[in-house]
C-alpha cells in the first residue's frame, strides 16, 4: 500500500502492461490465420468476405474482432485514386488556347495547370542544365523546332568542366575563404576526373532549381502562418503528417498529376522538403525578442523592412537550419526520385544497387555527399557574410574575384579549345569526361568487398543467421502474435498515462485508422523493424553520445560528424550495408541504426551540453565522483532533451526501414514500392504512407507530452 | 513654460477584448479590479501630462506599473484605449502608417532595456540601422554612424558583433542607435537597468553628458527611485497604472503626494537631492549673518559651512542678489526632522 501511494504511475504502468499480456494470452490466434504475402485485394480467394462501400468493392480475409478489426477503410485507397483520376481527367473542363494548334482546346482544369506547371519546372531544370552541359530545350523553349532545323549551329555549348570547377572554387573562396574553396576545387576535379561529371550536373541542376524554390515557398508560408493564426492552424496539422511521412509514399500521387520525369521530381521535392522550412521559418520568428521587433518599428520600419531587415536576419539561425533541412531533403529526394525517372546521380546509384555493382554505387553515392556538403556548406557562408566598410580598396581588390572568373572562364574556354587538336579523334577531355571514361575505382571496390567476403563469409553469414533466426524472426511472430484489441488498449492506456484524456483520444485515433486500413499486419512488421532499430540506435547513440561528452573536443568532434552523416542521402546508408549481408533483413536494419544513431548520439550530447555550468559546480562542490555526477545531476536534467533525441530517432527509422524496401522487406514499404509500379497506385500509395506518418505521429505525441510534463516538472524553460 | 512637445489628456490602455467598449461605459472613471474581474487588465489608467522641449521626464515605478505601456502608447507602439496623445501638436492616434512611420524615422529615438541589437549586425551598421531604413546612402549612413560611435565612447569597436561587446558597450551602441537620425524626442526604457551598479553609475553621467550636449525631449523609464533624482527634471511615480505623483525631485522628496511614494522618499538622503532654494525662507534682513550661499547650492556641499554659523545665512541668486535666508536648524530639521513628522 505505501509503494503504490509513493509509485502511483508505476502501479498504473504496471496494471496496463498487465491488461495488455491479459488480452494476449487470452486471445487465440485464429487457426486460419497466415500473414499474407500476396496483395490481399487482387486475390480472387473464395474465403474471403466482400462489402461494398461508396461504390468501391473491398475484399478481405475476415477474422475474430478481437484479433483483427475488418479493414472498414479498405475503400478509401481506392477512392482517393478514383477522385484523383475524375479531378485530373474530368472535373473542371475549360477551355483553353492552344498555342500550337492555334485554336481552343478542352480541357480539365487541373490537367492544365499540371501542364503549365510541368513545362515551367522542365524549362527551369533545362535552364540551369545546358548552361552546365549544354543542349538546344531552352533555345527551342523562346523559338521552335523549326527554328532550330533551320539554324543548327543554335546550341547552349555547356560549360567546359574546368570553368565550372573554377567557378565554384571562387564563388567559395569569395563565400568563406581557402579551405572551402581548396574542398569546392577538389570535389569538382574529383567528379569530373572519375567520369561523373554529366549525372552530377543533371542533379545539381535538379538541386539549384529544387532548394531555391522550397526555401522561398518554405519561409513565404512561415511568414504567413507567423503573421496569421489562421494559417498556422490550416497548415499544422499538413504539417505534422508531412513531417513523419516517407518520402516514397509521396511519389506514387505525384506520378498521377504530374507524370515521369525531372519536373514531378522538383515537385515532388518541394513537397517533402517545404514543411520542415516552413515550421523551422515559424519557430525561429516566435523566437525574436519583443524588443528587437520593436526597435524595428522605432527605426521606422515599414512592414516589409520589419520582415526582412530585423525579423528574417534575427530568426536567421533556425532558418538556417531550415535551409540546411531543405538542402539535406532535395538530395535524399534526387535520389529517391529516380524512381520517377528524374536523371542523375540518383538514377546511376539506383541502377548500381538493383546491379549490385557496390563499386558503381560507392563512387555515385559519393559525389552525391560530396555535393551534398558542398552546397551546405556554401549556403551556411553566404548567410555568415561579413561586409568590409572602411577597407580603402583598389579597383583590382575589389573585383578581384569576377576578374579571376573571367580569366579562368577564358583560360577554359581556350583549353577546352586546345583539347580539340590534343584529342583528335577521341573525347575532348577538357571539355568533358564523359561517363565512364573517367579513371574508375569501382573494380577495386567491387574486389575489395569480394574479398571482405570470401574472407568473413563463414563469419558474416553466421551472424546473419543467427540475427535472423534467433532474433529477428521470433521478434517479429510475437509482434504479429498481438491480437489488435491488446495493441489498442497499450496505446490508448499509455496516451492516457502521459498526456491524459486528449493523448489518449489522438493517439486512439491514430491507431484506429491503422488498425481499420488493409494493411495491419505490414504496419507490425514495420514497427518490429522499427523497435528494433530504434533500440539498438539509442543504446548506441547515447553510449557514444555519453562518452564523447565527457571531453569539449571529442564532443565537437562527434557532432561535426553527425553533421557531415546527416548531410548524405539516406539511401547512400544502403551501399555499405548490402555490401556486407546482400538482400537480407540485416542489411536493412543495419542501415536502419546507422541511420538512426545520428539524431540519438546528437541530442544526447546537446542534452547533456545544456546542464547549466551552475549545477555542475554545486554537483561539484557537494563532492560526487564523475559518475554520480552523471547520474544524479545530467542524466535527469538532460533526459527530457533525450527524448526528443528518441523522437527524431523513430522518424529517422522509420524511414529507413521504408526505403529499405528496395533491399526487399514485408512491411508498408514493400507495398509502397510496389504501388509505385502500379497505375492505380496513387491512393494505395498515400494511405501507406499516411499509415506510417501515423506510426510516427503516435510515438510523437506521446514523447512530445511527456518532454513538455517533464520540463515543466523540471523548470527548464 | 516653453513649447510642449508631449502632450497626453487622459490616457488609456486597457488589455482584453471588449476592452474599449468596457473604458466607454466606465465614463473615464476606471477600477482595476472591475475591470480584472471580467478579464481585462488596465495598464495605464487615465494619465495625462505635459512635456516640454528639452525636458527629461523621467516616469518612476514598480514592475507592473503600467509605465513601459505609458511609453509604448506615446511611441505608439501599441495603441492607446483611449484619450489623447499629441507630439509637436500633431494627435498621434489619427497619424495613418505612413505617417507614423515618418515621425519615427525623423523624431523618435528609442532605447530597450535588453538592448535589442540586431544580432547579424555589427555594430556600426546597428547604428547606421535606421539611416537606411530611411534611404540613406550606405556611404553616409556609415560615416554619420562612425561619428555616433565616437560620441559613446565605441571607437575601435566598430566591427564588433553585439555578442562580443558586454552589456554597457552593448547599452553604448543602443543609445547611439537611438540617436542616429538626430531625433527631437528620446525614449529611454530602463535603459540602465540591465547593468552592473558601477558600469550604471558610469553610464548615467556619460547620459547626462549627452543630454548637457544635445539638449533632447526625453521619457526616461526607471524602476529605480535614485535614478530617477538622480536624472530628472520632473518625475512621474507610477502604480497600478495611475500617475501617483507628477513633479519635481525636490517636491516629491519634500511633500509626498501619498503614502505610495512617501515610501519612496523615506530613505532618499535628502541633502543630496535637494538645493538651498527647496529649503530656504522669505527675505527676512533681521538677523542676517556674514555667509552668503547661492540658491543652486546642493546642501550637503554648504551644511558644514551653514551649521557653524549662529546667525541667518543670506541665499543669493546667480546675480549675487539675496533672495531669501536659512536657519542653521533648518538644515537639521531637513537631513532628520521631515521623517519623523511624516511631511
Amino acid at each position: 500500500m505505501e509503494y503504490l501511494k509513493k509509485y502511483p504511475k508505476l502501479f498504473q504502468w504496471l496494471f496496463l502492461l498487465i491488461v495488455f499480456f491479459a488480452l494476449c494470452f487470452a486471445i487465440d490466434v485464429p487457426e486460419t490465420y497466415k500473414f499474407i504475402r500476396g496483395q490481399a485485394e487482387f486475390v480472387k480467394d473464395p474465403n474471403q468476405s466482400v462489402y461494398f462501400f461508396l461504390g468501391k468493392e473491398v475484399r478481405y480475409y475476415a477474422f475474430d474482432v478481437f484479433w483483427r478489426l475488418p479493414p472498414l477503410l479498405g475503400w478509401l485507397p481506392i477512392w482517393i485514386n478514383d477522385s484523383l483520376f475524375f479531378l485530373m481527367n474530368e472535373w473542371m473542363p475549360m477551355e483553353f488556347w492552344n498555342e500550337d494548334t492555334q485554336e481552343f482546346k478542352t480541357r480539365p482544369l487541373l490537367l492544365e495547370i499540371s501542364r503549365n506547371l510541368t513545362a515551367f519546372m522542365t524549362f527551369l531544370i533545362e535552364l540551369i542544365r545546358e548552361i552546365l552541359l549544354g543542349g538546344l530545350e531552352t533555345i527551342v523553349a523562346f523559338t521552335s523546332w523549326d527554328f532550330i532545323d533551320a539554324y543548327p549551329w543554335l546550341e547552349l555549348p555547356g560549360l567546359p568542366w574546368t570553368i565550372v570547377a573554377a567557378g565554384a572554387a571562387i564563388l567559395s573562396y569569395k563565400l568563406s575563404g581557402k579551405g572551402l574553396a581548396l574542398f569546392a576545387g577538389l570535389t569538382m576535379i574529383y567528379i569530373s576526373i572519375f567520369g561523373q561529371w554529366k549525372p552530377s550536373m543533371q542533379t545539381l541542376s535538379f538541386i539549384l532549381v529544387a532548394a531555391p524554390l522550397s526555401f522561398i515557398f518554405g519561409l513565404g508560408l512561415g511568414i504567413a502562418a507567423y503573421k496569421s493564426k489562421r494559417v498556422e492552424k490550416a497548415l499544422y496539422p499538413i504539417l505534422l503528417v508531412m513531417q513523419t511521412m516517407p518520402q516514397y509514399a509521396v511519389l506514387v500521387p505525384a506520378l498521377v498529376l504530374f507524370g515521369v520525369g525531372d519536373h514531378a521530381a522538383v515537385i515532388i521535392t518541394m513537397v517533402v522538403a517545404v514543411p520542415p522550412m516552413i515550421l523551422l521559418t515559424i519557430l525561429g520568428l516566435r523566437a525574436i525578442p519583443p524588443e528587437v521587433i520593436e526597435a524595428g518599428r522605432m527605426s521606422g520600419c515599414t512592414n516589409w523592412q520589419l520582415m526582412f531587415k530585423v525579423l528574417i536576419p534575427t530568426a536567421r539561425r533556425d532558418i538556417l537550419i531550415g535551409v540546411n533541412q531543405v538542402i539535406m531533403v532535395c538530395f535524399s529526394m534526387a535520389v529517391i526520385s529516380a524512381f520517377i525517372g528524374a536523371k542523375g546521380l540518383g538514377f546511376n546509384l539506383l541502377l548500381a544497387l538493383n546491379q549490385l555493382n557496390i563499386g558503381l554505387a560507392l563512387e555515385a553515392g559519393l559525389c552525391i555527399s560530396l555535393i551534398a556538403i558542398l552546397l551546405d556548406k556554401m549556403s551556411l557562408a553566404w548567410a555568415n557574410k561579413q561586409t568590409d566598410y572602411f577597407g580603402n580598396l583598389t579597383f583590382f581588390q575589389r573585383n578581384k574575384n569576377v576578374i579571376f572568373f573571367a580569366a579562368s572562364f577564358v583560360i577554359g574556354i581556350i583549353l577546352a579549345y586546345v583539347g580539340t587538336f590534343i584529342f583528335k579523334g577521341s573525347f575532348n577531355y577538357l571539355f568533358e569526361i564523359p561517363h565512364n571514361k573517367g579513371i574508375s575505382t569501382a573494380d577495386f571496390w567491387n574486389k575489395g568487398v569480394d574479398w571482405i567476403f570470401d574472407t568473413f563469409f563463414v563469419y558474416i553469414k553466421a551472424f546473419n543467421t543467427w540475427l535472423i533466426q534467433d532474433v529477428l524472426q521470433p521478434m517479429r511472430a510475437l509482434y504479429l502474435r498481438m491480437p489488435a484489441v491488446a495493441t489498442l488498449v497499450l496505446a490508448v492506456g499509455a496516451g492516457y498515462l502521459i498526456g491524459g484524456i486528449r493523448s489518449a483520444l489522438v493517439v486512439a485515433a491514430l491507431t484506429l485508422f491503422i488498425a481499420l486500413s488493409p494493411w495491419w499486419d505490414r504496419a507490425l512488421v514495420t514497427l518490429y523493424m522499427a523497435t528494433f532499430g530504434v533500440v539498438i540506435s539509442c543504446l548506441i547513440g547515447f553510449t557514444v553520445g555519453t562518452l564523447c561528452f565527457q571531453n569539449k573536443k571529442s564532443a565537437a568532434f562527434m557532432l561535426g560528424i553527425c553533421d557531415i552523416f546527416q548531410t548524405f542521402p539516406s539511401f547512400v546508408y544502403l551501399i555499405p550495408v548490402m555490401m556486407l549481408f546482400g538482400i537480407t533483413d540485416t542489411s536493412v536494419l543495419i542501415a536502419v541504426i546507422v541511420y538512426a544513431t545520428i539524431p540519438a548520439t546528437r541530442y544526447t550530447i546537446e542534452g547533456l551540453r545544456s546542464v547549466p555550468v551552475g549545477l555542475h559546480e554545486a554537483a561539484t562542490m557537494s563532492g560526487v565522483n564523475k559518475f554520480q555526477r552523471l547520474t544524479k545531476i545530467e542524466f535527469p536534467l538532460a533526459f527530457p532533451h533525450m527524448m526528443l533525441g528518441l523522437n527524431q530517432t523513430i522518424v529517422f527509422a522509420l524511414f529507413m526501414v521504408i526505403i529499405g524496401a528496395f533491399i526487399g522487406t514485408e512491411d508498408l514499404g514493400q507495398y509502397i514500392l510496389k504501388a509505385l509500379s502500379d497505375k492505380n497506385g496513387a491512393g494505395i500509395g498515400l494511405t501507406l504512407g499516411i499509415c506510417v506518418a501515423f506510426i510516427g505521429l503516435i510515438f510523437d505525441n506521446l514523447i512530445r507530452t511527456w518532454v513538455e510534463k517533464r520540463k515543466k516538472h523540471l523548470g527548464i524553460n | 513654460m516653453s513649447e510642449i512637445v508631449i502632450k497626453c489628456e487622459s490616457v488609456y490602455k486597457i488589455f482584453g477584448q471588449n476592452a474599449k467598449k468596457m473604458l466607454e461605459e466606465s465614463n473615464g472613471n476606471v477600477d482595476a479590479k472591475t475591470f480584472q474581474e471580467r478579464g481585462c487588465i488596465v495598464g495605464v489608467n487615465n494619465a495625462s501630462f505635459e512635456v516640454a522641449k528639452g525636458e527629461m521626464l523621467v516616469v518612476m515605478g514598480l514592475s507592473g506599473s503600467g509605465k513601459s505601456t505609458l511609453l509604448r502608447c506615446i511611441s505608439r507602439l501599441t495603441d492607446a484605449t483611449g484619450g489623447k496623445i499629441f507630439i509637436e501638436g500633431q494627435d498621434l492616434l489619427e497619424l495613418n502608417n505612413k505617417e507614423l512611420i515618418e515621425l519615427r524615422r525623423n523624431k523618435m529615438g528609442m532605447v530597450f532595456q535588453s538592448f535589442a541589437l540586431l544580432p547579424h549586425k555589427t555594430v556600426v551598421e546597428n547604428i547606421a540601422f535606421p539611416l537606411q531604413i530611411k534611404g540613406t546612402n550606405t556611404e553616409e549612413s556609415i560615416s554619420r554612424a562612425m561619428e555616433m560611435v565616437k560620441l559613446v565612447g565605441l571607437d575601435g569597436r566598430e566591427n564588433y558583433f553585439p555578442r562580443e561587446l558586454s552589456g554597457g558597450q552593448q547599452q553604448r551602441v543602443g543609445i547611439a542607435r537611438s540617436l542616429a537620425v538626430e531625433p527631437d524626442i528620446w525614449f529611454l526604457d530602463e535603459p540602465f537597468s540591465a547593468l552592473d551598479p558601477l558600469i550604471r553609475k558610469e553610464m548615467q553621467d556619460e547620459f547626462l553628458r549627452l543630454q548637457e550636449k544635445l539638449q533632447k525631449t526625453i521619457m526616461f523609464i526607471t524602476h529605480d527611485f535614485d535614478e530617477a533624482l538622480k536624472l530628472a527634471d520632473r518625475i512621474a511615480i507610477m502604480k497600478d497604472g495611475i500617475i501617483e505623483q507628477l513633479d519635481t525631485p525636490a517636491n516629491i522628496v519634500l511633500n509626498p503626494a501619498t503614502e505610495y511614494v512617501r515610501k519612496f522618499t523615506e530613505e532618499v538622503p535628502r541633502e543630496k537631492v535637494l538645493i538651498i532654494e527647496d529649503v530656504m525662507d522669505a527675505l527676512s534682513k533681521d538677523n542676517l549673518g556674514d555667509l552668503k550661499v547661492s540658491k543652486d547650492e546642493i546642501i550637503e556641499n554648504v551644511a558644514e559651512k551653514i551649521l557653524t554659523q549662529e546667525k541667518l545665512v543670506g541665499v543669493v541668486d546667480s546675480n549675487n542678489n539675496i533672495v531669501g535666508s536659512i536657519k542653521p536648524s533648518k538644515i537639521i530639521d531637513t537631513v532628520f526632522g521631515g521623517r519623523k513628522n511624516g511631511s
